[in-house]
């Protein structure tokens, strides 16, 4: 910082945000210069989107200063913050699925000749090298290309700060490549990124400056491209972390889910059809499945756990049995358990004890409904047990499971259905939105239960979850799936690729 | 600006004081209402509140009030755990007691002492009879249970009307609407003479007590209270939807029925064009007022009652007007959901020009 500093864009001093019962912003300090892609790193629940709605002017903090290019300023709402020139594009878009590329970004602009409007957002568009089309209805477009019109919406406004919270979430790797290309573009020009993410790669190779946040305090500052990709880890966490080792040579054994021709119908209005699905997966083994959200995983899961009625037409055998038309109890007798995606909500009930939530799906392969009536005694027992073998920080089975964080609401989830030995665990999502200290011991618990002779299905979004976790990988996308090949023969492109094309028959003769 | 945040933890303490505190302030408005009214607040307040408390007579009225709210309130509070939204008890009651007192009505000589619990039975049955009507609608068509439950107690009050005019009038009534006086062996056993304090009275209070030891220890209890909080993570768990919405269904309806027909066997004693004040209405704010726990509705049942009974105790008494008992019940409740919003959420006063401190 000795060298020429470039002009202060956004300046930060001692800002303070409290909740009821949270300190979400303590003290944060940060400066943004001109031309400069910033990072915001920290864990979920660090504090990164706070600090960004106070940025943004949907919050106001408590305590603390903002200088705007020098001159101390208030931001009380959004629309002022636009009128200084921060521009944001928000995790979750803010698009109308029944409308055009062209109409959603008219709607955020004060009016403006709609042709007018045309010929700006294609310059625009193609000045960033963002590939658009103004009369293509969005809800038709992939995350990738809904994540455009939010950007060239923005740029329409010229703003001299540019904020994206979690951008690369719902995106391929090449997406992220024509991302960060716009990025670096938007930044060439003088104007500022301010990038919040956790994906520390994603942040060694893009960003210029990164400020680390952890439990609502600014904890460090640092170059990224002179840190690896633990070093920054271990910042974010604050305490230093095993990494797991994956055994390439299994031994592998029986079949214990095999899925053959799957077609199912969506069940929801806007849901994915799954169509021609074929994999199988072995004892001692564990098969990723991965791809981008909202391309039949959830369907998937539901047909998987018996949730969602019988498949229109194919075969799903667990444990050597046909299983088509079994409820999710009947499927779990057999050996198999489920995780599903949701926490809250759906793999455990928020306002329920741990002990209850243990019942919810341990009832039958434990004996604890002795007819009809539940051994409570006897749940408690295993739930105190799942707390002590996984490490679950709470007060007690007695605690509500809303109670609980993230990461230590998953460790306990987890718990339960490994504890409950199965043949075969089937598991969508395992470690998001949990911190980095969970989520590696949850991979680990995983690993070693593999290992032990289980079969693993692992769906996930994340890719370095599924590289870490996997033997095999298989791709899904808009309803079909990848032939799975072996994890090491695979690199992140090529999953990568994959994951943005349909895979219509290629898997229709492999059938194991 | 007014708003209102969610608060970060709410006890289950503030879940018990707030129908204390709804209470408490529901005898504070009553007496400011008293007073509007020129009547002595403390004199009527006691008339009101305590004065059925104080004698065997009239605890044992109060019993017997309580009786319907507490089964019908249990029944509720099934359906209400599960999210299953049951409005139409009263007619669910009526139609109990139409199903149970038609073998009354037909064997008016009957001297067979099974015809009581045959009765009996047949009202449990009548209730659910009405109550799969909803039920069936909500699991094959996913109509509302709310519309569908509450318009059928205008369907029920009809019916009741139309057969004690017509086919079940009493051919020596002098024309006047109701059936027959019911013979003894129709009729609820009394347990003390002098006294109408009866054996259904019984089965009311002994009720809540099963429905908590099911609720609390049974594992469909706990796939109730599942369904309702989480209805993702009971299909996960492996519990069947319409199974449960059936079931929280049938038993409001059954309860209901059940009342319904002890109603028309023990203070009524024949069938007439209005045999309920409002009971299947009222056992929805017995069933709030007690936290859908078997253990508080018994409780709020009792309370209700006594509002009931002091409202014909200040009626007689004070001259007030009959209409004060169901202003009581209606301040009541407003008073239990405003308390029940607060311990949820915190009013905040918010500025909108204000600057960041």
């Amino acid at each position: 910082m000795d060298e020429v500093i470039p002009p202060q864009l956004l300046q930060l001093k001692g800002i303070t945000k409290e909740f009821p019962g949270c300190l979400a912003n303590d003290r944060i300090d940060l400066d943004i210069q001109e031309g400069e892609i910033h990072a915001l790193l920290g864990e979920n629940g660090a504090g990164k989107s706070t600090l960004v709605k106070i940025i943004y002017g949907v919050l106001r903090p408590d305590e603390g200063e903002l200088w705007w290019k020098g001159k101390l300023t208030q931001i009380p709402r959004p629309a002022n913050a636009r009128q200084l020139g921060i521009g944001m594009v928000f995790q979750h878009f803010s698009l109308f699925e029944a409308m055009t590329t062209l109409q959603n970004v008219a709607l955020a602009l004060p009016t403006i000749n709609l042709d007018d409007l045309r010929e700006k957002l294609e310059q625009t568009a193609e000045a960033y090298g963002l590939v658009l089309h103004p009369e293509h209805y969005v809800h038709d477009l992939s995350m990738g290309e809904r994540q455009r019109i939010e950007i060239v919406r923005c740029l329409l406004q010229n703003p001299k700060l540019f904020i994206l919270d979690e951008p690369t979430s719902v995106l391929t790797p090449q997406e992220t490549e024509i991302l960060f290309h716009t990025l670096r573009k938007i930044a060439s020009e003088g104007r500022a990124v301010l990038y919040i993410s956790h994906k520390l790669e994603e942040v060694r190779s893009l960003c210029d400056r990164a400020t680390i946040l952890r439990g609502g305090k600014k904890v460090d500052a640092c170059i990224p491209s002179e840190e690896s990709a633990h070093s920054l880890a271990e910042k974010m966490i604050g305490q230093k972390i095993e990494m797991v080792e994956k055994k390439s040579s299994i031994e592998k054994s029986g079949m214990q889910l095999e899925v053959e021709s799957l077609h199912a119908d969506p069940k929801q209005p806007h849901g994915v059809k799954l169509s021609d699905l074929h994999f199988h997966v072995s004892s001692g083994e564990v098969l990723g499945i991965a791809g981008i959200a909202g391309n039949g995983q959830g369907e998937l899961m539901g047909i998987l756990t018996g949730e969602t009625g019988s498949p229109a037409s194919g075969a799903i055998r667990m444990l050597s049995k046909e299983v088509n038309t079994l409820n999710p109890i009947q499927r779990r007798m057999l050996g198999a358990v489920f995780l599903p995606e949701e926490r809250l909500g759906h793999a455990a009930v928020a306002e329920m004890t741990l002990s209850e939530n243990t019942f919810l799906t341990s009832a039958d392969q434990m004996h604890f409904d002795k007819r009809g009536w539940i051994n409570w005694p006897a749940v408690a027992n295993f739930s105190n047990q799942i707390i002590d073998d996984f490490d679950v920080r709470t007060t007690g089975e007695e605690a509500l499971a809303s109670s609980l964080s993230g990461g230590n609401l998953q460790k306990f989830i987890v718990g339960r259905e490994i504890l409950q030995h199965p043949k075969l665990l089937i598991i969508s999502q395992p470690t998001w939105g949990v911190d980095a200290g969970a989520a590696a011991e949850i991979h680990r618990k995983i690993q070693v239960y593999a290992e032990s002779g289980a079969a693993v299905l692992l769906i996930s979004q994340d890719l370095d979850e599924i590289f870490l976790l996997s033997h095999r990988i298989a791709v899904i996308s808009q309803g079909t799936l990848s032939l799975a090949e072996a994890a090491h023969e695979m690199s992140v492109e090529q999953v990568g690729l994959l994951m943005g094309m349909r895979h219509d028959q290629k898997s229709g003769n492999a059938a194991a | 600006m007014l708003r209102l945040e969610p608060r970060v933890s709410h006890s289950s303490l503030a879940a018990w004081l707030s129908p204390l505190l709804a209470m408490l302030f529901t005898a504070l408005t009553g007496a400011l209402i008293f007073m509007a009214l020129g009547k002595p607040a403390g004199t009527t307040l006691y008339l009101y509140f305590i004065d059925p408390l104080t004698t065997s007579s009239s605890l044992s009225e109060v019993a017997v009030k309580a009786g319907p709210l507490i089964l019908i309130g249990i029944g509720l509070s099934i359906g209400f755990r599960a999210g299953v939204w049951n409005i139409g008890a009263e007619g669910q009651y009526i139609l109990g007691a139409l199903f149970g007192s038609s073998l009354a009505v037909y064997f008016h000589e009957s001297t067979n002492p099974w015809i009581l619990p045959a009765m009996l039975l047949l009202g449990i049955l009548g209730g659910m009879v009405w109550a799969a009507i909803p039920a069936l609608l909500k699991t094959r068509f996913n109509s509302n249970e709310i519309l569908v439950s509450l318009m059928l107690v205008y369907v029920a009050e009809l019916l009741l009307i139309h057969l004690v005019q017509g086919p079940w009038r009493n051919p020596q009534g002098w024309g006047f609407p109701g059936t027959r006086m019911f013979p003894d062996a129709a009729l609820m056993p009394m347990l003390f003479r002098g006294y109408r304090f009866h054996l259904g009275s019984v089965i009311a209070f002994l009720v809540p007590i099963l429905a908590w030891i099911i609720l609390s220890r049974s594992r469909f209890g706990y796939s109730i209270r599942v369904f309702g909080s989480a209805p993702l993570a009971a299909r996960y768990s492996g519990i069947n939807p319409k199974k449960m919405i059936w079931i929280s269904l049938l038993a409001g309806g059954g309860f209901a029925g059940l009342a319904g027909i002890i109603e028309a066997t023990s203070t009524i004693g024949q069938l007439m064009p209005k045999i309920s004040p409002g009971y299947g209405f009222t056992a929805i704010i017995v069933a709030f007022l007690g936290r859908l726990d078997p253990r508080g509705v018994l409780l709020a049942g009792m309370i209700i009652a006594v509002t009931y009974i002091g409202g014909e105790n200040a009626h007689v008494s004070a001259g007030l007007p009959k209409a004060v008992t169901g202003l009581f019940q209606g301040i009541i409740l407003f008073y239990l959901l405003a308390f029940d919003l607060l311990t949820h959420y915190r009013v905040r006063f918010i500025s909108r020009t204000a600057g960041a401190s």
